[in-house]
């Protein structure tokens, strides 16, 4: 008898977990679907690239939205492949929870040409436009219409050493006689530059080839035309490999290893991003030393008396197509790449801002850190640089805009790697050869 | 695929047991025939599950195959037939990466073999600690490929990798081709030795004890006793244990993706796809290759079954199959 009940409760009992495990997934999916948070406020989606203080400019938007929205931060993989494959597989699966994406200014076309990212018309486009720097601009627009805003810039900028180049060189040329010179009075010589097969040879490559006035794609993007400018770029990338001045691991170096070579103390020259000013200067992995006299200006030309043409990086934000709140998706974009906003980005996280004015702004903001420093960061401070990189960006070169670009890129970094092996006239048709499939999405990527 | 023709083998079994009794034609009675119905009602769901679950995908890349189809046209696509194929098949990408995909399949099977032979004999001859052995042995196949294969990459990465600084300084073995390829099969073999061991162990546990009594009583010495008695018994293990690993490394993604990710030319045919699917969103060539390694693998087992499973002396009815 006993038996009996225990068995009955025993059902019952499982009976009733089994119910409320029913119900429990029948609900989950409702609640996570209907994109409200708990006080009734629309939840805005982001997916971004990991950047360690975008949590801080999220939450200053939310504060100022007023209960309108609210910014959800969805962290990306740390490699920029990564977060374009994730992006890329909701995108064509019509993911509804992706609001606002953050782009790497190359794969803005793409999107754009897939339909997976909304225009920005009206006030939306004119307050996007709004004092930004005409370089980065061109990389939120495909087809003369702008589908994303620019929430950041970035430019690569020769980084020397004033103790042994009391006047930084202007051309390729130069640079490498200072480094010849140096080389024979027995001092640090190298010339340290990306040279892996990755998409740092292929910025270098896009930099050389604009500043010798060549073209890789016709403006358009749908021809590979790689010119006698483009022809002149192979011609410096070889020469430069087999100069004997280049580290002897240039078709392994990306950014890190330029940036810890260059601390190690042998080199004189290094072309890379901003970013590593701070890393220099950085008290436990920097080298005071070496930062004493760590000095910058423009990435060498080639045609003497003509300043280079620097690619431009970064990063812009743009709104789903498939996002179900666009127009509380657009007022959140706005806030997060806002003058206060990049400028936050820019002096704690180093990501130099797309907007004019920033670049002469005097005033400083509340600590980074509170809990490490209580230093209040300003422009001067952060960036001695910010002069030479808004001269840059003034004349800065974009990557080839094509929806196809993951395929150039692809493609042009397997060609030109390693570059000691590059025959200038040979390699230019086969990269006008191969980039031509490629725009077209013909070919096989390797 | 094995479970498909452990299915097909007890039908035969079955039907074989009941021409012996019935001699000739098969007689039902009705409440045979009423049995055969109700059964066959009774795996017809799974059955349409699996047809569906296997089929439709391949049949589905096989019509993605055919067409122009990039996500980033989506205007541009259309049916182009076999033009894809030809595409490919006239690229020298592909080619390399076939090329490789077969050195790191024949090097890395035969390497295991040897190997995984070895340590079958060892996990099957231990007397002591015979558990702990075998579980010790099996390590490397219980941890998940792509965090061995972060394991190897770190071990191998200069200035911080144990593996690297034996071979000196400057390295960096990873981005030069034949030493990355080296690593790629070194890390492959590592790994799947254990698992060939353990289809080989149960090989081993076929050849009965007296045999090798009686051989030796025969005067024949170990080694003779392991390829001329040892050997045939296992043949259908062994085979089998091939197979398994054939297809299996002819389908080599993870190890390389962590390792090189395919840089200097040592992608395999499934990374070459994944690019052209995942990273160059291109459906049409992506499932073209996807086609062209299920062709490939398709050919492989059935040159294994056909010509190993008949030819090789000794082998029976189980060889045969």
């Amino acid at each position: 008898m006993r038996g009996a009940n225990q068995a009955r409760r025993s059902r019952t009992s499982r009976y009733r977990s089994v119910a409320a495990l029913a119900v429990a997934l029948a609900f989950t999916p409702a609640v996570a679907a209907c994109g409200s948070s708990g006080n009734g406020a629309t939840t805005v989606n982001v997916y971004y690239a990991p950047e360690e203080h975008f949590q801080q400019v999220v939450d200053q938007c939310n504060a100022k939205a007023g209960g309108r929205y609210n910014i959800v931060l969805n962290t990306l993989p740390r490699d920029a492949d990564g977060q374009r494959e994730q992006m890329v597989r909701r995108m064509a699966a019509g993911d509804t929870d992706i609001d606002i994406l953050g782009l790497d200014v190359t794969w803005v076309a793409e999107f754009a040409e897939a339909g997976w990212i909304t225009e920005w018309t009206g006030d939306n486009k004119t307050a996007a436009e709004r004092d930004t720097i005409a370089g980065p601009l061109q990389t939120a627009k495909w087809k003369d219409k702008l589908y994303a805003a620019t929430k950041n810039t970035n430019v690569q900028l020769l980084w020397y050493r004033d103790d042994l180049t009391p006047t930084p060189p202007t051309t390729w040329d130069e640079m490498t006689a200072a480094a010849k010179q140096l080389k024979d009075q027995g001092k640090p010589n190298q010339i340290l530059m990306t040279g892996a097969q990755y998409e740092g040879l292929v910025v270098q490559y896009n930099t050389i080839t604009a500043s010798a006035g060549g073209n890789i794609l016709s403006p358009d993007g749908t021809k590979a035309v790689l010119d006698a400018g483009a022809v002149k770029g192979l011609q410096v990338l070889h020469d430069f490999a087999n100069s004997g001045l280049a580290s002897p691991s240039l078709s392994n170096s990306f950014e890190g290893q330029v940036q810890l070579g260059f601390q190690a103390g042998n080199a004189a020259f290094e072309l890379n991003w901003p970013y590593v000013y701070a890393a220099m200067n950085d008290p436990k992995k920097g080298n005071p030393e070496i930062a004493k006299h760590f000095k910058w200006t423009r990435y060498p030309g080639v045609n003497p008396g003509e300043p280079s043409k620097a690619t431009i990086g970064g990063y812009d934000l743009a709104i789903s197509s498939y996002s179900t709140h666009k127009p509380e998706a657009f007022d959140a974009a706005l806030c997060l790449r806002s003058q206060e906003s990049q400028k936050y980005s820019a002096l704690c996280d180093g990501v130099p801002p797309t907007i004019d004015s920033i670049y002469q702004d005097t005033t400083d903001i509340a600590p980074c850190d509170p809990a490490k420093s209580q230093d209040r960061p300003n422009m001067a401070g952060a960036y001695p640089m910010k002069d030479t990189i808004l001269d840059a960006l003034k004349t800065a070169a974009v990557r080839p805009i094509t929806p196809a670009y993951q395929n150039v890129s692809t493609v042009m970094a397997t060609i030109l790697s390693p570059p000691a092996s590059i025959d200038p006239q040979a390699t230019a048709d086969r990269l006008r050869k191969e980039l031509q499939d490629a725009i077209e999405s013909k070919g096989v990527l390797p | 695929m094995s479970m498909q023709s452990d299915m097909s083998q007890s039908v035969i079994g079955a039907d074989a047991v009941k021409r012996s009794g019935g001699r000739g034609k098969v007689v039902l009675s009705e409440g045979k025939k009423a049995e055969r119905k109700l059964g066959l009602m009774l795996i017809a769901p799974a059955a349409i599950v699996m047809v569906a679950v296997t089929g439709w995908p391949i049949i589905y890349s096989v019509w993605l195959s055919l067409q122009r189809f990039d996500l980033r046209f989506p205007e541009k696509q259309a049916f182009v037939g076999l033009e894809n194929y030809g595409t490919v098949l006239s690229n020298g990408y592909w080619w390399t990466a076939f090329g490789v995909t077969s050195l790191i399949t024949v090097v890395s099977v035969v390497f295991e073999l040897v190997l995984g032979m070895g340590l079958a004999l060892i996990m099957h001859r231990t007397l002591v600690g015979r558990g702990l052995v075998r579980t010790v042995a099996l390590i490397p196949y219980g941890i998940v490929t792509v965090v061995a294969a972060f394991s190897w990459r770190y071990a191998w990465t200069d200035g911080t990798g144990y593996l690297a600084s034996l071979f000196g300084q400057d390295q960096a073995l990873l981005t030069q081709r034949v030493p990355a390829l080296a690593i790629i099969i070194l890390a492959e073999v590592w790994k799947t030795v254990p698992f060939m061991a353990l289809l080989l162990m149960a090989g081993l546990a076929l050849v009965p004890e007296d045999l090798l009594k009686a051989a030796a009583m025969d005067g024949a010495n170990g080694w003779q006793r392991f390829t001329k008695v040892m050997i045939p018994v296992m043949k259908p293990a062994i085979l089998v244990a091939l197979l398994f690993r054939t297809l299996d490394a002819f389908r080599i993604f993870d190890n390389i993706f962590i390792l090189t990710s395919g840089a200097q030319n040592t992608s395999s045919v499934s990374m070459q796809t994944y690019n052209n699917l995942i990273k160059g969103l291109n459906l049409g060539i992506g499932a073209t290759m996807a086609v062209l390694i299920f062709i490939t693998v398709a050919i492989i087992a059935f040159v294994f079954v056909k010509l190993f499973g008949t030819a090789a002396p000794g082998s029976d009815q189980e060889g045969r199959r």
